[in-house]
């Protein structure tokens, strides 16, 4: 019951400012539709891929985007905790540090999906994407799995650092070979083996690969029931890694 | 009957640093108690120990006869602690941070309501509960966390430099209010600090902190007994240090250049007499002792204070001759 009561509690807290902190959900927003309007149109202008055109062809890598560079961001916020003493107001309480993990988790989780709920709607009204109840649900599985994992990477390297920019260098180290190896935004099929190689060790292609089928209707490159095995299975060691480290965080 | 707080030999290293060097401490039930040292003497590092955010090098404790190296989860659910930085998030209220704790320390939800208005009006915050934490004064905030410390009833609380940074006015409402905690919820209170003042007029007993050990542990009353007078400083230019020693009523004398710190018996009675014989006097001053002569009596250094201490007799006399 306690540790309910905290997780509730540590959940609360993340769900609360997210609400206050409205810049932080219109940056989350505006960032990739400068994508979708700039990048996909601009070479959309010149390629089509498969009968889509580009900018419809990269909206599922781009949700694929906001979640993970927002769900890595997220990391950031326990090291502005450990600058005040917040950190050790939640860290003396009664609570197992894997439930104080798990509120994080949870509060980034719930603050990524309604920025990509708010992109589907956006998505949907102007940028011509047909959902069904299904492929939303389905879409927000995916990527629910995709964000736990990404928080937990995030999670662990905050818990381990103290300086915001070491948080910043290190997290650009990670974000940028998972998205730009994603196929988030080039098609995989006729990739030279070696990219296709980086590309298949790669567990956010398979969210980018997932969404893709199930948001637009084409066939899965990998099929989506490995797909989702990928998502299960990199969302369950990453939680073992995230748990872990907040088990052995120093105040 | 058995102590709240009962710690034998605490140490603690920081890659070879030793802040803490060996800490005994017993602490009664109801007792506000005081450890009293300079920055970085280890008193945040000592109460760190007892509260089980950080591992002891050596040493055990007792808090609430939970083991703080085997039952550090029994030992955070009987302890508050307000922190020496601030601790609440400033996007939520008041009251939202109050909650939050409400909640993470498994307070019954039936109760948290009555709870929170009960130790909201302890502080006497009640009107600006519903105001985000960024509004609040340096003061305001500093009380709330001291109510959040309580609200889930501990028995113990730690507080981490309570006033720190915070105007004359402020800090004498803050001891108010810890001294209606003290009595009103009898909880036992631990409270560190840097000034001589707070630890005089808010403690039942001072422990005097210097290099990660206790140099000197009694009542504020008892401790400046043991300084052994009245304080005189003297600034001479060449000081009859001779002279000086002659006389018997003289406990002590301390020179630091032309600046002479004497402790003395009746210094009313044998002032005139000490200005005779001292030499070329460029100014005097003479006191009951303070917790300041203290922590000089028993570190032969003094904390920089800027702050006025309450509650002594103060005389300067400017020698004319200059
Ligand atoms: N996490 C830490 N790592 C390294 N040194 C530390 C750490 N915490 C405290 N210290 C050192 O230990 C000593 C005691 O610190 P502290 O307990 O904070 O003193 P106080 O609270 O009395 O000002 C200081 O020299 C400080 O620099
Ligand atoms: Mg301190």
């Amino acid at each position: 019951m306690g540790e309910l009561n905290g997780l509730y509690a540590l959940w609360y807290r993340e769900f609360k400012v997210f609400l206050r902190e409205r810049s932080r959900v219109v940056a989350s927003v505006v960032q990739p539709l400068m994508w979708l309007v700039i990048f996909g149109t601009g070479l959309g202008a010149s390629i089509a891929l498969g009968g889509e055109n580009y900018q419809t062809f990269i909206y599922p890598g781009i949700l694929t985007m906001t979640s993970l560079f927002g769900s890595l961001f997220f990391g950031l916020y326990i090291i502005m905790d450990r600058r005040v003493d917040f950190l050790k107001e939640v860290l003396v309480a009664p609570l197992s540090r894997t439930t104080i993990f798990f509120g994080k988790v949870l509060g980034g989780a719930t603050d990524g999906i309604i920025e990509v709920v708010i992109l589907m709607l956006l998505g949907s009204l102007f940028f011509g994407i047909h959902f069904t109840v299904l492929s939303v649900i389905a879409s927000l599985v995916a990527i629910f799995l995709l964000m736990v994992s990404i928080l937990s990477i995030g999670l662990t390297i905050g818990s381990m650092m103290n300086s915001l920019e070491g948080f910043g260098l290190i997290s650009s180290f990670v974000s940028f070979p998972l998205f730009f190896l994603s196929g988030a935004l080039f098609p995989i099929k006729n990739l030279p083996s070696w990219l296709y190689a980086f590309v298949s060790v790669n567990p956010v292609s398979y969210a980018v690969d997932a969404l893709r089928s199930m948001i637009l209707g084409v066939p899965a490159a990998f099929g989506l029931v490995p797909d989702f095995a990928v998502l299960v299975a990199f969302a369950l060691l990453m939680i073992g890694v995230g748990t872990w480290a907040f088990g052995r965080m120093r105040i | 009957m058995a102590y709240v707080i009962e710690a034998r030999g605490l140490h603690k290293s920081f890659n070879g640093v030793k802040a803490v060097n060996g800490i005994d401490l017993r602490i009664n039930e109801g007792e506000i108690f005081g450890l009293l040292g300079p920055n970085g003497a280890g008193k945040t590092t000592t109460l760190s120990m007892l509260a089980t955010l950080i591992k002891p090098t050596k040493g055990s404790a007792l808090v609430n006869g939970f083991d703080i190296r085997t039952q550090a989860h029994r030992v955070r659910g009987s302890i508050g602690f307000v922190f020496q930085d601030p601790s609440s998030d400033d996007l939520l209220t008041g009251r939202e941070n109050l909650y939050l704790h409400a909640l993470m320390y498994g307070v019954d939800m039936r109760d948290i309501n009555r709870k929170m208005d009960d130790v909201l009006k302890l502080v006497d915050l009640t009107g600006v509960q519903h105001r985000r934490m960024k509004t609040y004064s340096g003061g305001m905030r500093r009380r709330l966390e001291l109510a959040r410390g309580l609200l889930h009833e501990p028995k113990v609380l730690f507080l981490d430099e309570p006033t720190l940074g915070l105007d004359p006015q402020t800090r004498e409402h803050l001891w108010k209010y810890i001294k209606r905690l003290s009595t009103e919820k009898r909880v036992t209170i631990i409270v560190t600090t840097h000034y001589m003042d707070e630890a005089d007029l808010l403690c039942d007993r001072v422990a005097i902190i210097d290099h990660g050990k206790i140099v000197a542990l009694d009542t504020p009353a008892n401790l400046k007994k043991r300084v052994g007078g009245d304080v005189v400083r003297i600034s001479a230019r060449s000081p009859n240090l001779r002279a000086l020693r002659k006389l018997r009523y003289i406990k002590k004398i301390k020179t630091d250049g032309g600046l002479l710190t004497l402790t003395v018996d009746e210094a009313e009675r044998h002032l005139q007499e000490i200005l005779k014989v001292v030499g070329e006097v460029r100014s005097v001053e003479s006191h009951f002792p303070t917790l300041n002569d203290v922590f000089l009596h028993f570190t032969g250094s003094e904390i920089r204070e800027t702050e006025a201490e309450g509650g002594y007799f103060e005389r300067m006399m400017h020698s004319g001759n200059r």
